[in-house]
C-alpha cells in the first residue's frame, strides 16, 4: 500500500534543501520574464529535471526501451530547459558546471544540453533545444556531459536525489537506451576554449541579480548536477563489413558497435558504469588526480571497441 | 446497473511451494490483452508469456435459467515465443500486445495475435469425430500387412471427445522496426492494419511477404523526434478510413483513397489546452493510450491518463463528452511520474449499443459511464471484494479531508493493481476485466 518507493517521497523544508515531491502546479511566478521565481518552484523544477535525466539513462539493455516513454520524458526535459533558459537559470547552471571542471585531461562538460558554437551565440540567443538522440541514425552526434564535483559559489538549488556515492558524478546517456562511448583527445581542445569563455561568462553572470533567489545551499559541495559528455566516434568505414551489412539498415550497425562495448555489463546503470571505470583506475573518479589514469584506461577500451 | 459476479477464472498455473517459481509464473501470467469475438461466444486473452487462452460461453443451463451461461476454457496455445534480435543484441518479448478476431466465415475461428514485432493469424478449429475402420492401418496406427487384408471396408466416423486445435496459418513478420502497439481488422475482412511507434502498415490477410506502409512519421533526423503513434484503428464500416492517436494527445483520421501514403490527415482532432492547468506533466497526461470507434461508426473514444473523451467524427476542435476517470490523481502526478505509473496505458471500450463506456484504474478499480444518464460507477475486481453470484458493491475514493466509512483514501490506493485491459460483450451486458493475472467476468443480473 505504499505508493511511493522508499526514499523518493520528499517534503518541502524551509532550508530549501529538498524539493517538493507532489504537485504539478503551474509556475508560481507569473511569467518567465519575471525574475522572481519562488524558491520552491525552482527546486521542484530542478528535481524534476534530475529525475527525468536519470529516467532516460536507466534503460535496461536487454529489451528495447519503450520509445513512447522515452520521447515523453525527453520532451519534459526540453520543456524544463526552455523555461530555465528563458528565466536565465539555464545559463547559470551550465556555466557553473563548466567552471568547476578538472583541467584538460578530464572529459569535459561543454554545453550540457544546449549547443552553442561561438560566444556570439551564447550572448543572447536561446540555445538549440535539447536534442534527443534516437537509437538509430543520430547516434553520431550523441553527447553526454560529465563533470566532477561542483565546487562553486554560484549556487545551484539542485538536489540530486541520489546517494552520496553517486553524487560524485552521474551521467546522461542517449535517451533511447544506448550506453555511452568514450573518447579522448578531441575533447581537450574544445575543453580549453570552453573553459575560458565560460569562466568569463561565469564571472559576469554571477554578478547579476538573478542569483539571489538561488540561495547558498550547505550541501552544494557534495552535490553534483552530473552529466557526462562523451562523443561517439564515427566507426571507420570497412569495405568488408559494409558489404556484409549492405542489406541491413546501417543504423543497426552503429548500435551494435555500442552494445558490443557494453556487452560485458548488460544491465549497467549510470552509476555502475562509474564503478567499472574506477575499478580500472586506482581511485574513484571523484578526485581529480585519478582522471589521468582513468583516461588512459578509457583510451585502451576505446581502441578495443573501435578497432585500430 | 447491478452486476453479478458470474465467474472468476484464474490465469495462473497451480501454485507451488517455491516462492521463486511462483513469482516467475506470476510474471508470465500477467494478462496483456482481452477481446470478445464478434458474436461474444468466445473471449480471448493474451498474456506476457506469449500464451493465448480462449474461453467459450456455455449455453444456459436448464437448472438455472435466470443466469447466463458461464465462460470456460476452450483452447490454450502458445502464440509467440521469446526471440533474440542478434543485430541489435536485444530480446524481443513474447508478450501478446493485442488480439483481434476475424469475422467468422465457416466452422473455424480465426484471430490475429501480435507481439512487438510479429503478427500471426491463428485458426482455431474443432474436431469431434474421427474415422475408424481403416483398411491399411490398425486402430492404433500400425500398418497392416497388405497380404493379410482379405476384405475392404468403409471407414466410419465415430464421435470422440471434443478437441480444439489451434494452428498458425500466416505469419506476418519483419515489417516493423519499432514496437507494434495496435492491430485492427478492416471492414472489408480482407485487410488489416498494424501500427508501431512510428509507422502503420496495411496487410492483406493472404499475403505475408509484403505490406503497404500507409503512415510514416519517422523524422529524417531522429533527434527531432517528439511524437509517436500510440494507437490505431480501422473504421467499422468504411474500409478506406482509419484513425491513429499520438503521444501529444491528437488524433488523425486518414482516408486511404486520398493517397498511397497517408501522412496528410483528412481530419485532425485536438482539444485546446486549458492554460490554467498547464504543468510539466501536461503533455504526458494528454498522451492517448487507446482509441476506439463506436459500433455505429459515428463517434470515437480516446483514453488519456486521467480521462476518457468521446469525439464526434464531424467535429475536430473538441470532444463532445469528457469523463474523469480518477481526477484525484492530478495532484499526485509528480509521484506518479517518479514511479512510472504516469506512463501506464489504459484501454477503454464501448458497450454493444454505444450507450456506455468502460475503462480501468488503479487498486483493481474500473469505471463505467452511462452516456445517457451521465451516471458513473466505480467497481472493484478482486477476490476479496466479490464472491461468486454476489452483486458488486460500488466503490468510492475519498478526495476531501473527511473520509466516509466505506471510502478509500487516495494514499491507500495500490498502484501495482492496475486494470489496463477490459472488454465488453458485443451484444449483452457481460464484461471481462483483467486484473494483473486474473480474469474476471461479470454479468448483468437478468430479472
Amino acid at each position: 500500500d505504499n505508493m511511493f518507493p522508499k526514499g523518493t517521497k520528499r517534503k518541502f523544508s524551509d532550508s530549501g534543501e529538498e524539493a517538493v515531491s507532489s504537485g504539478d502546479q503551474g509556475p508560481a511566478a507569473p511569467s518567465a520574464a519575471a525574475r522572481t521565481l519562488s524558491s520552491s518552484y525552482s527546486l521542484q523544477r530542478q528535481s524534476l529535471l534530475d529525475m527525468s535525466l536519470i529516467k532516460l539513462q536507466l534503460c535496461h539493455m536487454l529489451v528495447e526501451p519503450n520509445l513512447c516513454r522515452s520521447v515523453l520524458i525527453a520532451n519534459t526535459v526540453r520543456q524544463i530547459q526552455e523555461e530555465m533558459t528563458q528565466d536565465g537559470t539555464w545559463q547559470i547552471m551550465t556555466q557553473a558546471l563548466a567552471a568547476a571542471q578538472c583541467p584538460t585531461d578530464r572529459l569535459v562538460a561543454t554545453e550540457v544540453l544546449c549547443r552553442q558554437t561561438d560566444p556570439a551565440a551564447q550572448a543572447g540567443q536561446s540555445p538549440k533545444p535539447y536534442s534527443v538522440v534516437g537509437v538509430e541514425e543520430g547516434y553520431h552526434s550523441e553527447e553526454v556531459v560529465m563533470e566532477g564535483d561542483v565546487e562553486t559559489d554560484v549556487t545551484m538549488s539542485t538536489l540530486s536525489p541520489v546517494s552520496p556515492q553517486l553524487s560524485s558524478a552521474s551521467y546522461l546517456a542517449g535517451p533511447f537506451g544506448m550506453g555511452p562511448c568514450w573518447e579522448e583527445e578531441e575533447e581537450d581542445g574544445e575543453c580549453e576554449e570552453e573553459e575560458e569563455e565560460d569562466s568569463e561568462e561565469c564571472v559576469s553572470e554571477g554578478e547579476e541579480g538573478d542569483g539571489d533567489h538561488l540561495s547558498a545551499d550547505s550541501r552544494t559541495g557534495e552535490q553534483v548536477f552530473g552529466t557526462f559528455e562523451i562523443k561517439h566516434p564515427a566507426p571507420p568505414p570497412d569495405p568488408a563489413l559494409e558489404e556484409l551489412f549492405s542489406d541491413v539498415d546501417p543504423s543497426y550497425y552503429d548500435l551494435d558497435t555500442v552494445l558490443t562495448g557494453m556487452q560485458s555489463a548488460p544491465k549497467m546503470g549510470p552509476y555502475d558504469l562509474l564503478d567499472s571505470l574506477s575499478s580500472h583506475g586506482p581511485t574513484a573518479l571523484s578526485s581529480s588526480s585519478s582522471c589521468r589514469s582513468d583516461l588512459n584506461e578509457l583510451d585502451h577500451i576505446m581502441e578495443i571497441i573501435v578497432g585500430s | 446497473m447491478k452486476l453479478r459476479h458470474g465467474s472468476t477464472l484464474t490465469h495462473t498455473v497451480t501454485a507451488t511451494t517455491l516462492d521463486s517459481y511462483k513469482r516467475e509464473h506470476f510474471e508470465s501470467d500477467i494478462i496483456s490483452t482481452v477481446e470478445f469475438n464478434y458474436s461474444g461466444e468466445l473471449l480471448a486473452t493474451g498474456d506476457k508469456g506469449g500464451r493465448v487462452v480462449i474461453f467459450q460461453h456455455e449455453q444456459e443451463s436448464k437448472n438455472r435459467p435466470h443466469l447466463r451461461g458461464e465462460y470456460n476454457v476452450y483452447s490454450t496455445f502458445q502464440s509467440h515465443e521469446p526471440e533474440f534480435d542478434y543485430l541489435k543484441s536485444l530480446e524481443i518479448e513474447e508478450k501478446i500486445n493485442k488480439i483481434r478476431w476475424l469475422p467468422q466465415q465457416n466452422a473455424a475461428h480465426f484471430l490475429l495475435s501480435t507481439n512487438d514485432k510479429t503478427i500471426k493469424l491463428w485458426k482455431i478449429s474443432e474436431r469431434d469425430k474421427r474415422a475408424e475402420g481403416y483398411n491399411l492401418k490398425d486402430e492404433d496406427g500400425r500398418l497392416r500387412d497388405p497380404f493379410r487384408i482379405t476384405s475392404l471396408r468403409v471407414p466410419v466416423l465415430m464421435p470422440m471427445d471434443l478437441m480444439v486445435e489451434a494452428s498458425p496459418r500466416r505469419i506476418f513478420a519483419n515489417a516493423h522496426t519499432y514496437h507494434i502497439n495496435s492491430i485492427s481488422v478492416n471492414s472489408d475482412h480482407e485487410t488489416y492494419l498494424s501500427a508501431d511507434d512510428l509507422r502503420i502498415n496495411l496487410w492483406h490477410l493472404e499475403i505475408t511477404d509484403r505490406s503497404f506502409n500507409i503512415v510514416d512519421i519517422k523524422p529524417a533526423n531522429m533527434e527531432e523526434l517528439t511524437e509517436v503513434i500510440t494507437a490505431a484503428e480501422c473504421h467499422p464500416h468504411q474500409c478506406n478510413v482509419f484513425v491513429y492517436s499520438s503521444s501529444k494527445g491528437t488524433i488523425r483520421l486518414c482516408d486511404m483513397r486520398a493517397a498511397a501514403l497517408c501522412d496528410r490527415h483528412s481530419k485532425f482532432f485536438e482539444e485546446p489546452e486549458d492554460p490554467s492547468s498547464r504543468s510539466f506533466f501536461s503533455e504526458i497526461i494528454s498522451s492517448i493510450s487507446d482509441v476506439k470507434f463506436s459500433h455505429s461508426g459515428r463517434y470515437m473514444m480516446t483514453r488519456d491518463y486521467l480521462s476518457v473523451k468521446v469525439w464526434d467524427l464531424n467535429m475536430e476542435n473538441r470532444p463532445v463528452e469528457t469523463y474523469q476517470v480518477h481526477e484525484y490523481l492530478r495532484s499526485k502526478l509528480c509521484s506518479l511520474y517518479e514511479n512510472d505509473c504516469i506512463f501506464d496505458k489504459f484501454e477503454c471500450c464501448w458497450n454493444g449499443s454505444d450507450s456506455a463506456i468502460m475503462t480501468g484504474s488503479y487498486n483493481n478499480f474500473f469505471r463505467m459511464f452511462d452516456r445517457n444518464t451521465r451516471r458513473d460507477i466505480t467497481l472493484e475486481a478482486s477476490r476479496e471484494s466479490s464472491k461468486p453470484r454476489a452483486t458488486l458493491k460500488p466503490r468510492k475514493v475519498s478526495t476531501g479531508g473527511k473520509r466516509k466509512k466505506d471510502e478509500i483514501s487516495v494514499d491507500s490506493l495500490d498502484f501495482n493493481k492496475k486494470i489496463l485491459h477490459t472488454a465488453w460483450h458485443p451484444k449483452d451486458n457481460v464484461i471481462a476485466v483483467a486484473a494483473t493475472n486474473n480474469l474476471y467476468i461479470f454479468q448483468d443480473k437478468i430479472n
